[in-house]
């Protein structure tokens, strides 16, 4: 919560002292540059608030809003303490249609906007971000980089499952390759004939790794080339040779499970490649983008839920000194002040959402989002 | 079987209601789907998944927002949806259960129901007489407060819950309304797929005036205020004390 407060504040401070709005309805304006557009964006001749949603958003937002409230909320506490994800709340993620978000309703998803998902996740977030992180990167990270790259046998094959009954995780960090992705040093050697590729290596901090039933793992089958060899492939959880690690004991958002990956001579089929070979660290670099307005909207259901749902009802409640401590002034100071930086942070992601529906750039504005 | 279930949207249950200028505000006020209606669809989804039902037509009489709630009804499983428009406010203000039951009547005898299933009574109104008034006026047999319902040959057998138990009613054969209580079953959550088929399905709009009822209220609405806010409990000390009490401030005893 209190990461969002320096950027937003500093962004705010820079444009108020330029005397740019740093937000304006349809399209966003050069940090840099006062009064000219930087974009020659055509405006709409409908224009509408970001804050305003279609049905479809609204209602996706209400149903999720509602069941998160009624089966998730009463089960949140002891899911933390037993850092275990509860497998009917897995299944009724699945049931509910919020893990094939985006999904054609061909392969039984619920075609829904990037907005109406970002909305989804930020609603369950307001509840349980252990949950919502395994439905944010799902579809934000993992379904949609097969909707964007996979072929057609590869979205037939795997779409449906991961609307319907398969999890699945990200797998591209490893001990030595964090924020510098492209040094990993997994391998996926391919076969003399070609048919199939050979992996090996270890990967860490893999979230949803006890859950997933789908690793999208990025490995170098070329590693000659450099970053130009890392290549994206679907991994069946059942195949020989994967082992997922103990949990990591973590400080919070114990209830998704943190596991270190260890890949001994998986072989996978070459008709699960995602994309070309050699194409992964582009389908990565460009697939995160998306997940970082995922993650962004995930972090404001938080900071909502905090503000909204427990700190402001308790401020009207607890009574100190002959009333309400949300009518003490000092008080009010703090909760005015988050809830506006709250309320330009999800602008922001909204924005972000929007520009990216539109086809338009939006990798600056995803990037100061998160 | 073809079955109606009405639909009323109300204002959510979760809302603290203000009352501004001898009304109801409802500017800014969370609507939904009235909780006994949901339980309603749920039933006759129920029954067309049994397969002893072929098609549930969802039926609300409201203003164009209605669309979203009879969304939601399609959503959990009903096959259409008919939309009786009106501007009124449908919370008794300016349309009483005696006109809905009329515009009811006309929608049932259009679309030859076999079974209609209504909420016992809308969170709003707390009225309960749409039911009855549309068994009255089509002549049909009526069981409300339904807490189970299972049909058996041409008719049901139905259990009501009473303040003073559980009652079981036979309908020889239906035709027939019955109002839908609590504890009759636990409505579904609509999922996202279905919210988005629902768009596809069909809602027929009718405008209330042209089905020549008379819409206007037959009981004046003559104040409508907030109760008194309740008072702190106190606790006694004594029998003696209590006596007092009940007799003196609560005015309850001789």
């Amino acid at each position: 919560m209190f990461t969002l407060r320096r950027p937003i504040a500093s962004i705010l401070r820079k444009n108020l002292h330029k005397n740019v709005t740093a937000l304006s309805i349809g399209h966003t304006r050069s940090l840099s540059s006062i009064p000219s557009d930087d974009f020659n964006l055509e405006l709409t001749e409908k224009t509408s608030p970001i804050t305003v949603f279609t049905e479809d958003e609204q209602m996706t937002r209400d149903a999720v809003r509602q069941w998160a409230r009624e089966e998730l909320q009463p089960i949140v506490r002891d899911m933390d303490n037993e850092a275990k994800l509860r497998p009917e709340i897995l299944q009724a993620l699945f049931d509910q249609g919020f893990m094939g978000m985006e999904i054609p309703a061909e392969y039984n998803g619920s075609e829904l906007s990037f907005t109406s998902a970002c909305l989804a996740v930020e609603e369950i977030s307001r509840v349980d971000p252990s949950t919502a992180i395994l439905v944010d990167i799902h579809n934000t990270l993992n379904n949609n980089a097969v909707r964007f790259w996979g072929s057609e046998d590869l979205q037939k094959q795997w779409l449906p499952r991961l609307a319907t009954d398969t999890a699945s995780s990200f797998c591209l960090s490893e001990a030595d390759s964090g924020s510098d992705a492209f040094a990993m040093k997994t391998t996926a050697t391919a076969s003399p004939d070609g048919s199939y590729y050979t992996i090996n290596g270890t990967k860490l901090w893999i979230s949803n790794a006890k859950e997933a039933g789908v690793f999208l793992l990025f490995a170098n089958a070329d590693p000659s080339k450099g970053y130009k060899g890392i290549t994206a492939f679907m991994v069946d959880a059942n195949t020989e040779g994967i082992h997922v690690g103990k949990p990591e004991n973590k400080l919070g958002l114990k209830a998704s499970s943190t596991c270190p990956l260890t890949f001994e001579n998986v072989q996978v089929d070459a008709s699960q490649v995602l994309g070309e070979v050699g194409l992964g660290y582009k389908y990565c670099i460009n697939i995160l983008n998306e997940g970082r307005i995922g993650i962004a909207a995930q972090q404001i259901g938080i900071a909502k839920g905090c503000l909204y749902d427990i700190a402001l009802p308790y401020m009207m409640e607890r009574k100190q000194f002959g009333s309400a401590i949300g009518d003490f002034q000092g008080m009010q100071h703090q909760y005015a002040q988050m809830a506006t930086e709250i309320h330009a942070a999800e602008v922001m992601m909204y924005n972000a959402c929007r520009l990216k529906e539109a086809g338009l750039p939006f990798v600056k504005e995803a990037s100061m989002v998160k | 079987m073809r079955i109606l279930v009405g639909v009323k949207r109300v204002v959510d249950y979760a809302v603290k209601v203000r009352v501004q200028n001898n009304t109801v505000d409802l500017s800014n006020v969370k609507m939904s789907l009235n909780p006994f209606c949901e339980i309603a669809v749920e039933e006759a989804v129920r029954l067309k998944e049994k397969k002893a039902a072929d098609e549930v037509v969802a039926v609300s009489v409201g203003p164009k927002q209605c669309t979203e709630t009879l969304r939601t009804a399609l959503a959990m499983g009903c096959d259409r949806a008919i939309h009786i428009q009106t501007d009124r406010r449908t919370d008794y203000v300016d349309l009483q259960p005696f006109a809905v039951a009329h515009l009811f009547q006309k929608v049932v005898e259009q679309e030859e129901a076999d079974l209609v299933l209504l909420g016992k009574q809308g969170i709003d109104s707390d009225c309960g007489q749409t039911g009855p008034m549309l068994a009255g006026l089509l002549g049909w047999p009526q069981v409300t407060f339904a807490a189970k319902m299972d049909l058996e040959g041409d008719g049901m057998m139905v259990e009501r819950e009473t303040d003073a138990g559980t009652e079981t009613i036979k309908i020889p054969s239906l035709p027939a309304v019955v109002t839908c209580d609590l504890r009759l079953n636990e409505p579904r959550y609509a999922t996202l797929p279905n919210i988005m088929k629902a768009k596809k399905k069909k809602v027929d709009t009718i405008a209330a005036d042209d089905l020549g009822v008379d819409l206007e209220p037959h009981n004046p609405v003559l104040d409508i205020f907030e109760p008194p806010p309740r008072k702190e409990g106190i606790t006694v000390e004594s029998v003696d004390d209590l006596l007092d009490k009940l007799r003196n401030e609560a005015k309850v005893l001789k």
